[in-house]
């Protein structure tokens, strides 16, 4: 390192040096920008949506994947193909033809079904729709489902339920872990060791017969917003005890510090010690444990719905969609139905991915 | 010693005990008094119940009474071996269960064996060879280990078999041996297709024990000690597993306590993919059913099994591992 960078390191604050060390770590940044992308399309879902997520067209049933032409005879000018629905008179199937012949043009920011951008701003704009479709035309970059809805636009709506799912979940078992692994470290002795077992005990649980008990307990009656609350529960009940540990783990050894020693003789109070001196030295640790926590909670959260005793229809989940593609004959006839596990697979590996880089950085002088 | 196992058993102990109050919490939770739910039920099938037998049940069961009543003679009735019937299938939950729990428990031993089988040779291969070709390989396979929640590999794998070979890979015995008495050609059967099963299950607890085991690994084999043992001539095998593989197997020690929990979860949502004839299916069925004293069984059988399996895993590992047994006394 040069001369001048290492002055720079020396002056450099722990925020700082905690990102150049991260920047470092090429998958955790690579990653880092997966996820945002993932976010941007959670909280933009329905104006990227090309159609409406619930809207069902038994005419449109099981339509495959279909590209977007971006060029005819005039340039770039996006459309896609009428398609036309023919039944099978022998196995009554729908068959779907492609008819070349009949282009219906995009419009970019054009007018569709209508929605609340950010929950707020009632809005009909979306980023693409079909100019004067006739009934079963769409964009179906991705296909359809059984009942006819477009896998695309459920996917990005059901990208934002499964990774809202994670961060609330997170957010409960965050605070449940730092106070009950506070409250062991800073109390020691009887409470402690209750804590310490209490861990122990749910961590030799099989968790998902209990989540699966529970969540089927729920009332039928309830809205999607309760459900979803519901679940976001359940799956942190379960889940806090990592942190704990880890915030246990990390108080402990700081107690031991000079600086937290330096702290109590200059005769700073307890709370004092633990917000002003403590914290921000472990804060990174925590985050990095979070991003490590995240993806167990969108597994379980997706393991729910999968079993169809999590969110329920219609609520759109990663789980409720990987629900439809549960069994051998409806894969074999609708592969596409799989691409849903597309993102739970990159959105999981990325967290992997964070959560390391986050790991490694937390300690910038280590 | 003594106090390890002392202390094993106590939270063993504990642990049933907590999930004994969670089933019968489960079997509770459904509104109105399943006694109401049961009689519902024999009433929609066309058999009646009269008010006398109605009564006799709610004294049977105690409700009315305070929770940790119902609770106490819920839990009465269990050690006797009596777990109540299920309102599905009009018979005892113990016949409904039948095989099914040794199943569940014989897929998730399995599982754990292919975990350390694999984990431990491919951990210490990785670490020795380390930056080789196949440590790539074998660290691509663990990233895909963990990315890939086990429901979803079990429905690729399916998938892809069924498009490649043209052939279900679902199942633990073949058509002809499903209801065929227990003899050594259904063993023989269950023996051929528990491997892949089993595998699936294993795979993300394998990926993080290698991950584990890898830098465990590494971290030893730049001790002093190990090049003292080789500039004494010990060969590099026996320098390698002698001395810094026991002591990296700790990871092993510390998480085996929470792998067989993780494995008996995951079989529940692997054996409903796959159609697996373990309790899972079972389970989801029944919950869905609201079936309640069937799936408050197989929780609480399946949390005492779990309870036990870790136990003995914890007994072995003490009789392997010399630092538990002298570390306790």
């Amino acid at each position: 390192m040069a001369q001048i960078d290492s002055e720079k390191y020396a002056v450099a604050t722990q925020l700082q040096l905690t990102w150049w060390r991260f920047r470092r770590h090429k998958l955790a940044m690579i990653s880092m920008v997966l996820l945002a992308v993932f976010y941007l399309l959670a909280i933009f879902a329905d104006f990227l949506a090309t159609q409406d997520p619930h809207a069902t067209d038994a005419r449109t049933s099981y339509i495959a994947p279909q590209p977007i032409n971006l060029f005819d005879e005039n340039g770039f000018n996006p459309h896609v193909y009428g398609i036309r629905g023919v039944r099978d008179m022998r196995t009554f199937k729908l068959v779907y033809t492609v008819d070349t012949s009949r282009k219906v043009y995009i419009d970019f920011f054009g007018r569709g079904y209508e929605y609340n951008l950010f929950g707020l701003f009632p809005t009909d704009r979306h980023l693409m729709v079909l100019i004067n479709p006739e009934r079963g035309d769409g964009i179906y970059i991705l296909g359809t489902d059984l009942l006819g809805r477009d896998l695309w636009s459920r996917l990005v709506v059901a990208t934002r339920v499964s990774l809202t799912i994670g961060l609330v979940g997170v957010t409960i078992s965050l605070f449940l872990g730092v106070l009950l692994g506070g409250i062991s470290a800073v109390y020691g002795g009887m409470v402690d060791t209750v804590i310490q077992r209490t861990i122990e005990v749910i961590r030799s649980m099989p968790t998902i017969p209990l989540w699966l008990g529970l969540a089927a307990a729920l009332p039928n009656h309830w809205s999607v917003l309760q459900i979803y609350f519901a679940i976001t529960i359940i799956i942190s009940l379960l889940a806090w005890t990592d942190l704990a540990r880890v915030v246990r783990g990390k108080f402990l050894a700081l107690k031991e510090e000079d600086f937290v020693m330096a702290a109590e003789l200059a005769g700073a109070s307890q709370g004092r010690i633990i917000f002003r001196h403590m914290l921000p030295s472990f804060a990174s640790h925590i985050i990095a444990a979070v991003s490590l926590a995240l993806p167990a909670m969108i597994i379980s959260e997706t393991s729910l719905s999968f079993l169809g005793l999590g969110l329920r229809p219609p609520a759109i989940s990663w789980g409720i969609l990987l629900q439809d593609a549960q069994n051998i004959q409806t894969l074999a006839l609708a592969p596409w139905l799989l691409i849903s596990a597309i993102p739970v697979v990159v959105v999981i590996l990325g967290f992997n991915f964070l959560g390391d880089g986050l790991r490694d950085a937390a300690d910038p002088y280590g | 010693m003594i106090s390890f196992i002392t202390r094993r058993l106590l939270l063993g102990v504990m642990t049933v005990w907590l999930i004994s109050i969670l089933s019968f919490i489960i079997i509770q939770l459904p509104p109105g008094d399943f006694v109401d739910a049961y009689i519902a039920q024999l009433s929609s099938s066309g058999s009646q119940v009269s008010a006398a037998e109605a009564e006799n049940l709610r004294q049977l069961y105690g409700l009315g009474e305070p929770f940790y009543v119902q609770y106490g003679k819920w839990l009465a009735r269990i050690v006797t071996g009596d777990f109540g019937e299920s309102m599905e299938w009009r018979r005892p939950v113990t016949e409904v269960i039948g095989d099914r729990l040794w199943l569940t428990l014989l897929l998730s031993f399995a599982a754990l064996l292919v975990t350390w089988g694999l984990a431990l040779p491919i951990g210490i291969f990785s670490a020795v060879r380390q930056y080789s070709f196949a440590d790539y390989a074998f660290t691509l396979v663990g990233f895909i280990g963990i990315a890939v929640p086990n429901f979803l590999l079990a429905l690729m794998i399916m998938y892809f078999s069924f498009v490649w070979f043209g052939a279900s890979v679902g199942g633990l015995f073949s058509a002809e041996m499903a209801l065929a008495p227990w003899g050594w050609a259904k063993v023989w059967d269950l023996m051929k297709h528990l491997p892949l099963p089993a595998l699936i299950l294993a795979l993300g607890g394998t990926a993080q024990l290698i991950r584990i085991m890898r830098a465990n690994l590494l971290d030893e084999l730049r001790r002093p000690y190990v090049v003292t043992a080789r500039a004494k001539g010990l060969s590099e095998t026996r320098t390698i597993l002698k001395y810094p593989v026991r002591a990296a197997l700790n990871p092993f020690a510390s998480n085996i306590a929470y792998l067989f929990p993780y494995l008996v979860s995951g079989s529940i949502i692997v054996s409903i993919v796959l159609g697996l004839p373990t309790v899972g299916p079972l389970l989801v069925k029944a919950l869905v059913a609201q079936d309640m004293f069937l799936a408050g069984t197989i929780v609480l059988l399946l949390g005492v099994m779990t309870v036990v399996g870790t136990f003995i895993s914890d007994l072995v590992l003490m009789w392997v591992d010399p630092r538990i047994r002298h570390q306790m006394d």
